[in-house]
């Protein structure tokens, strides 16, 4: 008897998860509006709100005004919540309440297709989410230089980063509440300690060194100086740690889909 | 049948076993489908349909067993071999957020088909669900039986040689199960090849050319329907209702049935040909019970052989 492959096997890529992503695609379409200024909303309250009321009372914050120190952790943070979402959220629906991946599975596309269709297509929508933000903080001058697109390539890595992390978490999941877990317990967290609002440098040393190894500090670490018109100290290496956590997360989602839906 | 070969065999099923968390839901079942015919897999809830249609598309690997679906090893190559198969699963997977015609087209993606040729079958698949002229519609705006339909309409999207149907009436008003029916029967004599699970078994005795009825995992029985009504069980079935019925059961009914079941105040005879006359003889006798005399069906033969205990 022949078998599938091995649940822990490497994660397989055709053109094939290119359907799955424009079958997203097409849903985003139709609500391209309003999901773009939904996505735009919250985090332009909090720049313009903590940017301006807070950094109002502020001396300058890694050498800028707090608020154009604040647009550029605001980039990453979105990238990240728009990413996150979309993986859980939105995925959630498609494979356990619509059964949208039942049905693909159904048609001559692997799971590995379908999963990495979904990956794709999230790290796309948080790159969208993440350029509306840039396009905003660019016509308001928060932007220094051309090398701000540059930011492109890492807000997608970044979109990625937190779109694998996100399907491991859909692939355990019982339900929708469940994810009120990641979100307070990690990904809140994470906005805190990553130098989103105030400089890492700020925390005591313990905290320091956690801030080191979460992907969102690692992306605050390239995006912040190419907004400023610097290029980043050690980009390769944090380049390297995203795409090592982008991997790794995303195989571990994989194995994980695979318990779930091929057992 | 016996003659047909693993080879020339649509789908070809051996020994097929699955087990989840120490019970065998798929106990060592093996049929075969020819080419052009529609195959029931019949047997009450849990007994095992939709894991056995599981491991036939390769979506999960079998404990034991060997499959042959439209020429190609399953699971090892299952994925080419879901080109040539459509699908019309139990619970309804269309996509909410589309219109009818984009849910034909972003289907017919996955099989690789560009948006120019779907689009060009769009009216033919349409019109054959009965949906023709509905392109544009919400998906919200349609009825149970058009979604149902829409379902059958997108998994001939890739003009497949088999048709996997997991209880495709479930649900449905018998308006809409008719027009199934009717549709089915259509594609059959198109030269499509039918594999339907079902518990309604007056869907099956119109459907099916053969049928195999399972329970907890087994086949107990395979066949053409009549030919299994006439080898399972009695040609005749007098029906007999009463709050006295169980105790006429009990006695005078004994001599008169081959075969008694009991089911509340309802009281199955199952009896030969020669044995109606005597038996509703006596039945006329008794006033205040209520007799229907009937020709058996599946549905007596599928009671003798899985029972009459509730399955949930």
């Amino acid at each position: 008897m022949t078998k599938l492959p091995s649940r822990y096997a490497l994660p397989s890529f055709s053109w094939r998860a290119i359907a799955v992503w424009r079958r997203n695609f097409l849903v985003w379409r139709k609500l391209a509006i309003p999901s773009v200024l939904g996505n735009l909303a919250d985090p332009m309250i909090y720049l313009f709100g903590l940017g301006y009321g807070l950094g109002g009372l502020l001396p300058q914050v890694g050498g800028v005004s707090y608020i154009v120190f604040l647009a550029s952790g605001t980039v990453c943070a979105s990238t990240m919540n728009a990413a996150s979402f979309e993986a859980l959220y939105s995925a959630f629906s498609r494979m356990h309440v619509q059964k949208t991946w039942e049905a693909i599975l159904n048609a001559p596309v692997a799971l590995d297709d379908v999963l990495s269709g979904e990956w794709l297509w999230a790290a796309s929508k948080a790159t969208l989410s993440g350029l509306a933000i840039l396009m905003v903080i660019t016509a308001l001058g928060f932007v220094a230089s051309p090398l701000a697109l540059w930011v492109l390539p890492v807000i997608f890595l970044t979109g990625l980063t937190f779109a694998a992390l996100g399907l491991i978490v859909t692939a355990l999941a019982p339900s929708y509440d469940f994810f009120m877990y990641y979100f307070t317990l990690l990904m809140t967290p994470m906005v805190l300690l990553s130098g989103v609002f105030f400089p890492v440098e700020q925390l005591p040393a313990a905290f320091q060194t956690v801030a080191a190894a979460l992907p969102l500090a690692h992306s605050v670490r390239l995006v912040r100086p190419l907004l400023l018109g610097e290029v980043p100290a050690d980009a390769i290496l944090h380049l390297s740690v995203l795409l090592a956590i982008a991997l790794a997360a995303y195989w571990t989602a994989l194995i994980l889909t695979r318990r779930r839906l091929l057992a | 049948m016996a003659a047909l070969t693993s080879e020339a065999a649509v789908l070809s099923v051996t020994g097929l076993r699955k087990s989840y968390a120490g019970r065998e839901v798929v106990a060592g079942v093996s049929f075969k489908l020819a080419r052009g015919e529609c195959y029931g897999l019949l047997g009450p809830n849990g007994a095992g349909k939709t894991t056995a249609l599981r491991c036939c598309l390769g979506l999960t690997t079998p404990d034991a067993g060997d499959i042959t679906l439209v020429g190609e090893p399953v699971p090892l190559r299952a994925r080419e071999a879901r080109m040539k198969v459509g699908v019309v699963p139990q619970f309804d997977n269309l996509d909410p957020d589309f219109t009818v015609a984009e849910n034909l087209r972003v289907f017919g993606r996955y099989f690789g088909l560009v948006d120019a040729e779907t689009r060009r079958r769009i009216p033919q698949l349409l019109d054959f669900a009965g949906l023709g002229g509905k392109e544009q519609a919400r998906l919200q705006t349609l009825s149970g039986g058009m979604k149902r339909r829409l379902t059958l309409a997108r998994a001939l999207v890739n003009d497949p040689e088999l048709l996997l149907l997991d209880e495709p009436t479930t649900g449905l008003d018998p308006q809409a199960r008719h027009l199934i029916w009717e549709r089915l029967k259509h594609l059959l004599q198109q030269g499509k090849t039918i594999l339907l699970t079902t518990h309604f078994m007056d869907e099956a005795e119109r459907l099916c050319h053969r049928l195999a009825i399972l329970d907890e995992g087994r086949i107990v029985a395979q066949g053409a329907p009549r030919e299994l009504i006439a080898s399972q069980i009695e040609p005749q079935v007098v029906e007999v209702y009463g709050e006295d019925a169980p105790a006429w059961a009990a006695s005078a009914a004994q001599s008169c049935a081959k075969r008694i079941e009991v089911s509340g105040e309802t009281v199955f005879c199952y009896v030969d040909d020669g044995q109606v006359i005597p038996l509703l003889a006596q039945l006329a006798n008794l006033p205040q019970l209520r007799t229907l005399h009937r020709p058996a069906n599946l549905e007596d033969v599928f009671l003798k052989l899985t029972g009459r205990e509730l399955r949930d």
